[in-house]
């Protein structure tokens, strides 16, 4: 709602002075078999009508974030000697992936309150309103700290690289372990630390080929697709079998 | 080379997996034991979700059983009558395991309680296995090396009505102890996500009396079907049987299996008893000392709950 309402407000605006022409390397991203992740280069230029303001810093944010899913972060805690979940908090959106790229730190390009409305870095863009328990934001920051290390949190703060105030590029890497579904890109333009433009693309992240088919099959058919790991199984085991009673003769 | 598996949603070392079905698969053939209570934690270790382990190893097993079972039976060291008698409880437990583990779901805290059960009856097991197959084989050394076969001592067991004819075991015992010992495998393999072998192998050994080469078999013959049943109950509530996860476990798995069994024939019974003893109590080390240290991270994901 908040983003929207955001895009309203800028598209309410009057005849923007600076607006983004956008490029992908890719318009879908394939998971076949042997992926072993990769990458989305996200370019384009900026197109303006009158001269570039040089009083202000020109500021590219450029965001993927993948679908969002609820997630439950526990902490274990020492009860009897022993390691044990104790507490729990019910993290009611937070997206598969997220990537920020920016041309400088964050901070100097975005003021607070835009961050607040546009939920553009990682901590915005994770919601728990359901959190009641003290310390709530250790658990957050956690559930950050853990997707940074899988790869699937990134905050690249010199990502995008500005030429001559009008071309920028850059290059979001994918990891292996990514979730299927619609990944949205969206590249905001910013002068003064306030957003001048904003421009949103969607980035289709799926399986293809015998994946594709074999993750249809296990939802859509599962008793069939159970039959037929059993198959293969039973098959395997009397193969192996088979060809070993062979070698010995 | 990396592969992506559909169900897990992860890319693997497709040459790991490999190899790590084939390590299980060796095991599996000479002790006959599934391998599930190795290959599971494994599996985690490597990243595959916790879900998706449990449920597609049951579907591994299945494949590594029967390719052991396949060279067991031209052994003719099966006892198809025993397996089927403990299959019948085997089902009725894991249908009952199933429930229960649902409802400890409900009470939250269930890892904690599979780890606690893994640490637990590995330990007994281990422990009671280690100490005595130490002392049968210091009795067969004492012997000159040719161990001298003891009549089984009479216990309770063999007061119990209903008996049967065991041929192949050589045994004439009362149905209500291998139906017992089939229920209570059941529900342990189904709360801890194994097949069961490393609990009924001790328990046909130590309870019903069972001489240990028959017993390899029949307990492989046993778990390809529970195992199956938990395959297809996975398959078709939660989704979590990953194909080519299986497929590559397997290959590797089956192979093992078949080199695995005969290299526990070439064994004797106690040396056999002894190395499971001493995989068993290193697992229940592992997982006991998992519970003790202070963990690297002391915050993990799950799957968000009440949505």
């Amino acid at each position: 709602m908040i983003r929207l309402a955001a895009l309203l407000m800028l598209l309410a605006l009057p005849a923007k002075a600076e607006e983004i022409v956008l490029g992908l390397s890719r318009d879908e991203v394939a998971i076949t078999a042997t992926f072993e992740g990769s990458e989305i280069l996200i370019f384009g230029a900026i197109k303006r009508d009158a001269p570039a303001p040089d009083d202000e810093d020109l500021g590219v944010i450029v965001t993927v974030a993948g679908p969002d899913e609820p997630v439950t972060v526990r902490k274990k805690d020492r009860r009897l000697g022993i390691w044990v979940n104790t507490q729990s908090v019910d993290v009611d959106v937070a997206p598969t992936f997220y990537a920020v790229a920016t041309n400088r730190p964050l901070a100097e390009i975005l003021t607070f309150t835009e961050d607040l409305n546009t939920r553009i870095s990682t901590q915005r863009a994770i919601r728990s309103v359901g959190a009641t328990i003290e310390n709530a934001e250790s658990f957050t920051r956690a559930l950050i700290r853990i997707r940074a290390g899988q790869g699937l949190y990134q905050t690249l703060p010199t990502g995008v690289l500005v030429e001559e105030e009008t071309l920028f590029r850059t290059l979001i890497p994918l990891p292996a372990n990514l979730t299927e579904g619609d990944y949205k890109a969206e590249i905001y333009l910013t002068r003064g630390r306030q957003i001048v433009d904003l421009y949103t693309t969607v980035i289709p992240v799926k399986k293809v080929g015998l994946e594709r088919w074999l993750y249809n099959l296990a939802h859509d058919n599962p008793f069939l697709y159970g039959l037929m790991s059993l198959s293969i199984a039973i098959a395997a085991g009397w193969g192996a079998s088979a060809v070993f009673t062979m070698l010995r003769r | 080379m990396q592969i992506y598996l559909p169900i897990a949603e992860v890319s693997v070392n497709a040459f790991l997996l490999l190899g790590l079905g084939g390590i299980v698969g060796i095991l599996s053939g000479m002790f006959g034991v599934g391998g599930g209570f190795l290959m599971t934690p494994l599996l985690f270790f490597i990243g595959i979700p916790p879900a998706v382990a449990v449920a597609t190893e049951a579907n591994q097993i299945v494949a590594s059983s029967f390719s052991g079972v396949l060279a067991h039976l031209k052994r003719k060291t099966v006892d198809l009558k025993m397996g089927t008698v403990l299959l019948v409880g085997g089902l009725f437990g894991s249908g009952l395991g199933i429930i229960l583990f649902n409802y400890l779901k409900a009470l939250g805290q269930v890892e904690l309680l599979v780890q606690l059960c893994y640490v637990v009856f590995l330990g007994m097991i281990g422990t009671l296995m280690f100490v005595e197959s130490l002392k049968a084989i210091r009795k067969a050394n004492k012997a000159g090396g040719s161990p001298v076969p003891t009549r089984r001592k009479h216990n309770w067991v063999h007061n119990l009505p209903l008996k049967m004819k065991f041929r192949v075991s050589g045994l004439y015992i009362s149905v209500i102890p291998p139906l017992l010992v089939g229920v209570s495998v059941g529900v342990l393999a189904a709360i801890m996500g194994v097949g069961g072998g490393f609990i009924m192998v001790p328990a046909m050994i130590y309870l019903l009396g069972m001489p240990t080469k028959v017993v390899v078999g029949t307990s492989l013959f046993q778990i390809i079907f529970v195992t199956a049943f938990t395959t297809m109950l996975h398959a078709t509530t939660n989704y979590t049987v990953d194909v080519v996860l299986a497929v590559l476990l397997l290959v590797g798995g089956v192979v093992g299996a078949q080199i695995g069994t005969r290299i526990g024939v070439k064994m004797k019974a106690e040396q056999l008893r002894i190395w499971l003893a001493i995989m068993v109590l290193a697992v229940c080390g592992k997982l006991a000392f998992d519970l003790l240290i202070t963990p690297a991270e002391l915050y993990s994901l799950g799957a968000g709950g009440g949505h």
